[in-house]
């Protein structure tokens, strides 16, 4: 069965998830999505599967025009979904988990007989080892992955979109998914395959999609080499310009030694980690997620009081201090998660500008809140950071994502800081509001404080860095100037010091980096020989500690 | 007419305790979305949607729960049932048989709730609502223990505990001293406070350092707080001297509630007490810091943390103030309408409360008058049972019909096509598209 897309688009809002996607999915082939987390991946995915309807775009099956109003619809299509998440009820058997939905009764009771016989037929043709009467929560990830696959089977799928499906297994596991996977492909399916590994990538696709902020950035071939997957995945050109001149060094500076950081379960989440960061510099933070970023800006802001080592605002020691007392003490923090750990969705878009000011002494006093105070300031900001609001007194969860980002931010620039960090500051946030926030970000710098920010985008730590720190498994690797070419910040991104990095890339192809026009288009294996087996790259094996 | 201190059994108020649970925190759905992006978009919590539901769906609970009322009236009405049987033959005297039997059952409510429109003195008139305000005054207190909680995201199950505790240590203050009355009177309220805080914040604190569920918590100590006061009812500490029964002293006139419009009514200052309770809260949750503290913990415990807040200390406090609230409605009924201590203190004020908060949409105002509601249910109850036949257990029922109503939010919507919060933009389209069909 073909399924094909043309320029479908999906937006929440003023967020673009899908910009004009056209994808061709033909019969007998696995066809790989790849892209950063956020890229619009899963969004697309749940478009196909009819969990959401595309705002624009027309979906194909062999040629004709489908409209899903849900799942089910996709399911009787022909299309089939293996969910990151497994939906499986966990206290029932193989078979009641597959008969679910579908089940076959006799007289009013349940005929599991039926479904037991479909069972093993797939489980005998494919190899799968799956026993119908055992119970789903025994079974190991890697099983309780085939009983989805069968789910998706016996409801005659042609189509089999797998989201993710490596993420949870270990290497055997994988290695025995794929080998399923090719005798599905021989089997005649379509298979839709998403992941951001790129050594299961080149084993297994037929064809590569990329995608990146919502589009697709180019197609290649899975004989490309692991480098120009990821250069296309991170992106190779740099779209988001800021301007900023050279900084200029203040005396401030934000210095941490020797912070170490292990979780309960004893897995060390931070080594020994030592850098500082000068007043009027950006500090970014690369690295694939996952390798301690997380973890570093929360113990700044002191929510992991285990931490241990010394992280000082000039001579001010901030380990030790609670998370009260940190922005006390003059630190802006931008969390990662702006819905759960920025805001509170359900206070107003004025409380939420004051989340963690409000006892200061502009916006209560003898512990009344001042109202007045607290509307002028809220009207200030709003005006300020350019939020589209109805009304200050509505609540934020209302808002877009850029505009919910923008209250975080406004809240966190309006105090006097020694300190500012920023994670994923722009993560789901359309493009006007990015170029908004990274202005600030700038302004902020220009003022002479210490600025951290962390992302995953490799073209916003391009845009807002001076120099460049990249994390892995918790260590870091080095701290780099901002004209790093991206394949070295990639090795190092999988394990490997600057110097490693540096004499392992061949100088034309660092050449290359940088002067490589926009490139949308497709990358061919022609020119990957060379590279190709030296790099290593953070997406290549499944790197999650 | 004493106030309904018919002690509703423990393990009744406990199996409400646990249906409450399930309707409450426990089963907040996390969808699973698998779109980082779509979090924010999340539909509210079965929590906030029965917290947020508007004063629409309060007032369109109740009415639909005196529809369902009276239709039960007019069922079990014995004049309605022999003229239904001759239903097919003269219709009409069913129907309006139905109407009687429902209707006069009402106004009877009415005058023994509100106002006595048939009663020969003026005092006898408004004996009625004075009535109502006395009865709702422990309801006010209690009520408000549970809507603070619940606006910072906890199930407080354990008013009746609460009140317990508050009632012992002011009766024990009560029948220990003889001072004068404004000193007497404080001490109380202070005894109260102190009991109530205690045991609401032994929940809190609990809850804060070992992350138990404040629900079984809650129901746990309800239990022992039962056990306790019926123990110590029969210790020489707080049992009446020559008495075998679990009965404590009276109380002294220089150890009670002066009443507050004189002898004729049992409303006493007690209710005053309640009605600062109410001022108090209302400018602690909507004006305070510490208010903004709790709501911030109660709507989103993580951007709570991640701004300094601490949620641990949070739900202490609350806890602390909660119990101290319900602590109050125990030395209001102790030392305002009870002057005795006995089993059955607590009532059904506990569980009612959870009620009271509910309709109230747990806001300080909005408990206030659904207490002031209950209070009327109470009064007007027994007056019904009296002039009509009616039974009382029929308001029972009423008021249970209500958190039934309450708890399913689309079903009073769709019967009095009120707006969905949630998705604002779908409804009116749709009211607008009913609008032009017609």
């Amino acid at each position: 069965m073909k399924l094909e897309l043309r320029q479908v688009t999906k937006r929440f809002g003023d967020f673009t998830a899908n910009d004009r996607i056209d994808l061709v999915v033909e019969p007998g082939t696995v066809h790989t999505l790849l892209g950063e987390n956020g890229a619009g991946k899963s969004t697309l995915m749940n478009v196909i599967y009819g969990l959401y309807e595309p705002t624009e775009g027309q979906i194909f099956i062999n040629d004709q025009p489908v409209n899903f109003k849900g799942p089910s619809d996709a399911m009787v299509a022909g299309i089939g979904m293996v969910h990151q998440h497994f939906m499986l009820v966990p206290v029932f058997t193989v078979a009641e988990n597959i008969a679910l939905g579908a089940e076959e009764t006799s007289g009013g009771r349940l005929n599991l007989e039926a479904t037991r016989k479909k069972i093993r037929e797939i489980s005998d043709r494919y190899g799968f080892a799956v026993d119908p009467d055992a119970i789903v929560e025994d079974l190991p990830v890697g099983v309780q992955q085939r009983v989805e696959i069968i789910k998706a089977l016996v409801r005659d799928a042609e189509v089999l979109i797998l989201d993710e499906p490596t993420a949870v297994l270990t290497p055997a596991e994988t290695d025995q998914l794929l080998g399923i996977m090719r005798q599905l492909r021989q089997d005649g399916k379509s298979l839709v395959f998403i992941s951001h590994k790129l050594r299961e990538v080149r084993e297994i696709s037929d064809e590569i999609t990329v995608i990146r902020r919502g589009k697709v950035v180019g197609n290649a071939d899975p004989s490309a080499s692991t480098n120009e997957l990821a250069a296309l995945m991170v992106g190779k050109n740099v779209q988001l310009v800021v301007d900023k001149d050279q900084p200029h060094l203040t005396d401030q500076a934000f210095s941490v030694s020797n912070l170490n950081l292990v979780s309960d379960q004893g897995v060390p989440l931070l080594k020994d980690v030592n850098f500082t960061v000068r007043g009027g510099e950006i500090l970014a933070i690369a690295g694939v997620q996952g390798n301690g970023q997380t973890e570093l800006t929360e113990t700044i802001i002191g929510m992991h009081p285990k931490a241990t080592g010394s992280m000082k605002i000039n001579s001010t020691e901030l380990l030790g201090l609670n998370t009260r007392q940190v922005l006390r003490a003059g630190v802006g923090f931008v969390p990662e998660d702006r819905s759960t750990d920025g805001l509170v969705g359900s206070f107003s878009i004025a409380e939420n500008l004051i989340l963690d000011l409000f006892d200061r002494k502009e916006f209560s006093s003898a512990g009344t809140l001042n109202r007045s105070a607290i509307a002028q300031n809220a009207d200030h900001a709003v005006q300020e950071y350019d939020i589209r609001v109805g009304n200050k007194y509505d609540a934020a969860s209302t808002l877009s994502g850029g505009n919910q980002q923008k209250i975080v931010v406004a809240r966190e620039l309006t105090r006097d800081l020694q300190l500012f960090v920023a994670s994923q500051p722009t993560r789901g946030v359309d493009v006007g509001s990015i170029e908004f926030i990274h202005k600030r970000i700038v302004a902020e710098r220009d003022k002479g404080i210490p600025v951290i920010i962390v992302s995953t985008e490799l073209d916003e730590v391009y845009a807002l860095a001076d120099r460049i720190a990249v994390f892995f498994h918790g260590e870091l690797m080095g701290i780099v100037p901002n004209d790093t070419p991206r394949n070295v910040l990639g090795q190092m991104m999988a394990g490997a010091t600057y110097e490693e990095a540096r004499e392992s890339v061949p100088a034309t192809d660092a050449d290359l980096e940088t002067t490589t026009p926009e490139t949308t288009g497709s990358v061919r294996a022609d020119k990957a020989e060379h590279t190709a087996d030296q790099s290593v790259l953070p997406w290549a094996e499944g790197d999650t500690p | 007419m004493s106030t309904a201190n018919s002690s509703v059994p423990l393990d009744s108020a406990a199996s409400v305790a646990q249906s409450a649970t399930t309707l409450g925190t426990e089963s907040q759905p996390t969808p699973s979305t698998p779109n980082p992006q779509m979090q924010e978009h999340e539909k509210p919590s079965l929590f906030t949607r029965i917290a947020g539901g508007g004063i629409g769906l309060s007032i369109g609970a109740m009415v639909a729960a005196l529809v369902v009322g009276g239709l039960l009236i007019a069922i079990t009405d014995p004049a309605t049932q022999k003229a239904a049987g001759y239903f097919f033959a003269r219709p009409m005297d069913t129907l309006s048989a139905a109407w009687k039997a429902a209707s006069e059952a009402y106004l009877a409510m009415f005058r023994g709730s509100i106002f006595n429109y048939e009663a020969k003195s003026f005092t006898k008139a408004i004996y009625p609502f004075m009535e109502t305000l006395t009865v709702a005054t422990p309801l006010i207190l209690a009520g408000l223990a549970v809507a603070i909680a619940f606006r910072t995201g906890l199930f407080n199950i354990g008013a009746q505990g609460q009140i317990i505790l508050g009632a012992i240590v002011s009766t024990y203050v009560a029948i220990t001293w003889q001072l004068p009355l404004f000193i007497m009177l404080p001490l109380i309220v202070l005894g109260g406070i102190l009991g109530g805080g205690l045991w609401g914040g032994l929940v809190g604190l609990l809850k804060a350092k070992t992350g138990a569920h404040e629900v079984i918590l809650s129901i746990m100590l309800n239990y022992i707080a039962v056990n306790l006061l019926l123990y110590l009812l029969k210790t020489p500490l707080l049992q009446r001297p020559g008495n075998t029964n679990p009965i404590s002293p009276s109380f002294e006139d220089y150890a009670i509630f002066p009443k507050l419009f004189g002898h004729s009514f049992r409303l006493n200052w007690s209710f005053v007490i309640a009605v600062l309770a109410v001022i108090f809260v209302s400018w602690l949750m909507n004006r305070s810091t510490i208010g903004f503290r709790l709501r911030a913990v109660g709507a989103n415990p993580h951007a709570a943390r991640t701004a300094g807040i601490s949620v641990a200390s949070g739900y202490i406090l609350v806890m602390v103030i909660a119990g101290a609230l319900a602590g109050l409605a125990g030395s209001a009924q102790v030392a305002g309408t009870e002057r005795v201590l006995t089993t059955g203190v607590a009532a059904s004020f506990g569980f009612d409360a959870i009620t009271v908060a509910l309709l109230g949409r747990s806001t300080p105002w909005g408990t206030f008058f659904a207490a002031l509601l209950y209070g009327a249910f109470r009064a007007g109850g027994v007056s019904m049972q009296v002039e009509t036949g009616t039974p009382i257990d029929l308001v029972l029922v009423v008021q249970a019909l209500i958190v039934l109503f309450i708890a399913a939010p689309p079903l009073v919507r769709s019967i009095f096509r009120l707006p969905d919060p949630s998705k604002p933009k779908k409804k009116k389209a749709s009211s607008k598209a009913v609008a032009e069909a017609k």
